[in-house]
């Protein structure tokens, strides 16, 4: 069992993570893999993720320990961003690897749900030169409270 | 001797500067009167909540921060 979480502060290549987390878990039945990345095309050019040292961190990192009892997992990988950021750069990936299809699938899901509207990022859009805050939306919270069941 | 306070996110724009040093020891009253009526209504918004020395508070008007800790201010997130 392995769980890596990490704050990066300058760009990352899923593709050359996944491969090595992958073969370290020989016996999986099966790993999940979700990848954000900045989203172009609406007019916003740049993205900035801001954090507090001193919290974010450690809260991902009890994120992650919460998904691995939960779900029972092999191993989960777990890297965010912060920083200044452009359209198609990756800013978060989270990977599950399990015995079965199901707890991989979930444990990303949750992360994921758990990371947007729980953990410690502050992010902020640049259209037209301008810097704009983004506020949470309330979709965010319905997503986590999904997970709100008596074992959560 | 000073407590260091930590504006995150937007706030760090309303108070002008990420980081301010106040003096210590400091309580809830003394926060507010410390602070520019914009950040104090922010800063007291139900949706900011605080931690000190990177422990969150249940109830932020129960504050008591002494000398030397920090107490960060944090707005509602918007991560992944």
């Amino acid at each position: 069992m392995a769980i890596t979480v990490r704050l990066l502060d300058a760009p990352m290549n899923p593709g050359a993570m996944i491969g090595p987390f992958t073969n370290a878990h020989p016996g999986l039945g099966g790993v999940c893999t979700f990848v954000g990345e900045v989203r172009g095309g609406e007019g916003a050019e740049a993205l900035e993720l801001l954090h507090y040292a001193r919290m974010t961190l450690p809260g991902m990192e009890a994120l992650a320990e919460r998904a691995n009892t939960r779900f029972g997992l092999m191993g989960l990988l777990m890297l965010h961003r912060t920083g200044v950021m452009y359209p198609g750069e990756p800013v978060v990936l989270v990977s599950a690897a399990a015995l079965h299809r199901r707890a991989a699938i979930d444990a990303v899901d949750f992360c994921m749900d758990h990371l947007k509207a729980e953990s410690w990022f502050w992010k902020r859009e640049q259209r037209g030169g301008e810097w704009h805050w983004i506020e949470p939306r309330a979709d965010d919270y319905a997503a986590l409270a999904r997970w709100q069941s008596p074992q959560a | 001797m000073t407590v260091t306070l930590v504006f995150l996110g937007k706030l760090a724009d309303l108070a002008g500067a990420a980081e301010r040093e106040v003096s210590a020891p400091l309580d809830w009253p003394q926060l507010l009167a410390a602070l520019e009526p914009g950040l104090q209504s922010a800063i007291a918004a139900d949706t900011t909540r605080i931690a000190v020395d990177g422990v969150l508070l249940a109830d932020k008007t129960a504050l008591h921060a002494a000398a030397g800790s920090e107490v960060a201010f944090l707005p509602p997130v918007s991560g992944g």
